[in-house]
């Protein structure tokens, strides 16, 4: 568990993190979503201590970080790729870390093994790719076997079998009961791995919600219907007690519409259907628009607010339909 | 896969014991031997301190008369361990490179995420280097007093002569003290070429250059090196302006104003 309370990080004359307060509870994957620059990597350096809070505080397992007795054992963290100087094998790399906090010797190897490093142990990192620099980062964070794991964006830059290595063990540790935080700024692999989201844009919380509530919130898919005769098709949907909005280009909306009762209704009162498609809104769009909202109210709050910008996120320019435009939208 | 084999492993630490100030110089001990630049390094400084201090004996031995003249007491320490000028170079790159080396790869996160008190950080860093320099350098000052008292032949000392072995061992700890000082000033600047910029050029050129102006030799003996090194000689010559246990002193008071400024950098500066 990582409790943040009213954390802040001021530079010279820029607010990096601004009264920022969540938690990370265990047992999921928590999703830290931000555009670049929105205050994730200080907030995560802020949790392990490494960057002093100009207010608030932030708590690991109930302790504040300098005061954890073996801080590997509590929490693990893969800030960049390699923090580990080139020179140095694989093996002595971890080994140091693990003498620093009692670790004995033999987690090293299988801190190794777990990430599948165990053939190049005692080869220097300076060698290694992308990739086995990643997991080389990654078995430095799991080296205490720690009840609690923060990942710095740790997709960036890996191969598609590298990423979908890194979901499964995201999913796995959260699955142990393990609290699992990893930031990223691509939405679509956060609604991958991640049962809960926490939404930051210019160091402020826009969100923090369950994963599933996001998706229902912003991603509600809706029926875009087309008539030559609109107000039969009005009619007809009246009967069943289902409301139509019209939408900017002639058509219209049906939200949570069953397409399959919608085209029985029409057929039977003789209403002619040019278009009748399900919608859905793209999470990408739906996180973009609440951080882009975030840059535009900045300073009027929004905080908590799983969706503070749902009127103009149902209008139907935002919403592409699965069959047709959702691969040219992403 | 990868998940199970971690469950439970480590867990009976937390039950533990904490980790200590010893572990915390472990780790750095792991650091420092699991790297090959600092062996090379400190084989550097030991070869060309004994090297130097050889080739000053030899000549000083050939050419005694016409170089020992002036009157003053000849310094037979002081030649042997000639090569200093030259092995604390040496001194200055591992002290520097120790910790400018954690932050040059962004693995002083990971050494602050570990051991976040940053007095302990510092401190066992300098156990570990202070340690190792001053068994190095009781291996290069014994060394070099050695050959370069056989190579003084009728002109050399033995080590019971009266302050020879103190200087001698001056010699270990004045090599420890320049590498100290120099981890201080590297935990101040935190860039290692920054950190080499300043220290290599200040030790090699500044500190002699001041020493020949005339208005500036009695200054310049209050410098690290040339207090430090005052604690080589054995005898008082008149240019002096303490003797050998000041000069130690003062070296050790540069010493920790640069630790003291490197803790408090270190405490007060994000990672």
């Amino acid at each position: 568990m990582i409790e943040l309370c009213e954390l802040t990080k001021r530079y010279d004359d820029k607010t990096a993190v601004d009264s920022l307060s969540f938690v990370i509870r265990p047992g999921l994957v928590t999703g830290f979503l931000g555009p670049n620059g929105a205050g994730k990597s200080t907030t995560m350096r802020l949790i392990l201590g490494l960057d002093r809070p100009t207010g608030g505080r932030v708590l690991v397992d109930g302790q504040s970080y300098a005061q954890l007795p073996a801080p590997l054992t509590h929490i693990g963290a893969l800030l960049e790729a390699s923090a580990a100087q080139g020179g140095r094998s694989a093996y002595d790399h971890l080994l140091w870390l693990a003498r620093s906090n009692r670790i004995p010797d033999r987690r090293v190897d299988q801190a190794l093994a777990a990430v599948g490093l165990s053939d190049v142990a005692r080869k220097r990192s300076r060698g290694f790719s992308l990739g086995m620099g990643q997991r080389l980062g990654i078995a430095a964070a799991l080296l205490g076997d720690p009840p609690v794991l923060m990942f710095d964006e740790p997709v960036n830059g890996l191969d598609p079998e590298g990423i979908r290595w890194i979901r499964t063990l995201m999913k796995g540790l959260a699955a142990e009961g393990r609290t699992v935080f990893v930031s990223s700024h691509l939405m679509s692999e956060m609604a991958l791995t991640a049962d809960h989201l926490v939404v930051i844009g210019r160091g402020r919380l826009l969100a923090d919600v369950p994963m599933e509530e996001f998706i229902d919130g912003n991603a509600r898919s809706c029926l875009r219907i087309r008539t030559p005769q609109p107000q039969a098709l009005l009619d007809a949907l009246a009967t069943r007690g289902i409301a139509a909005v019209p939408a900017a280009d002639g058509s219209w909306e049906v939200e949570g519409g069953d397409p399959a009762a919608i085209a029985a209704l029409a057929t039977a009162r003789g209403v002619v259907l040019e278009e009748l498609s399900p919608q859905r809104a793209s999470l990408e769009e739906a996180f973009m628009r609440m951080t882009a909202d975030a840059v535009e109210y900045r300073g009027t709050g929004g905080a908590g607010s799983p969706a503070p910008a749902t009127d103009s996120a149902s209008s139907p320019t935002s919403a592409s339909s699965p069959t047709t435009r959702t691969g040219a939208t992403r | 896969m990868t998940t199970t084999l971690l469950t439970g492993a480590a867990r009976p630490q937390r039950a533990g014991t904490a980790p200590r100030f010893s572990d915390a110089v472990n780790a750095e001990w792991v650091k420092f031997r699991t790297l090959r630049g600092p062996r090379w390094t400190l084989f550097a400084g030991l070869l060309a301190t004994v090297v130097l201090g050889a080739v000053l004996s030899f000549f000083m031995n050939r050419n005694f008369a016409s170089m020992a003249s002036n009157g003053a007491p000849f310094e037979p320490v002081r030649t042997a361990l000639g090569g200093v000028v030259l092995g604390q170079l040496a001194m200055v790159v591992l002290g520097v490179t120790v910790l400018g080396g954690e932050y040059a790869s962004g693995m002083i996160r990971l050494s602050l995420a570990a051991v976040p008190s940053r007095t302990t950080f510092l401190a066992a860093k300098a156990a570990v280097l202070a340690g190792v320099t001053l068994l190095v350098g009781l291996v290069t000052s014994f060394t070099a007093f050695f050959i370069g008292q056989a190579l003084l032949g009728s002109h050399g000392v033995s080590l019971g002569d009266p302050g020879v072995l103190r200087a001698v061992l001056g010699g270990a700890v004045y090599l420890m003290l320049i590498a100290l000082l120099s981890l201080g000033v590297t935990a101040v600047l935190r860039r290692q070429t920054l950190a080499l910029g300043i220290l290599v050029p200040f030790f090699f050129l500044v500190s002699g250059i001041l020493q020949a102006i005339p208005g500036f030799t009695k200054a310049t003996q209050f410098l690290p090196d040339q207090a430090g090194q005052r604690f080589l000689q054995i005898h008082h010559q008149s240019k002096d302006a303490f003797g050998p246990w000041t000069g130690l002193l003062i070296t050790v008071l540069w010493v920790a104003a640069a630790l003291l400024g490197g803790w408090l950098a270190l405490r007060r500066r994000d990672a």
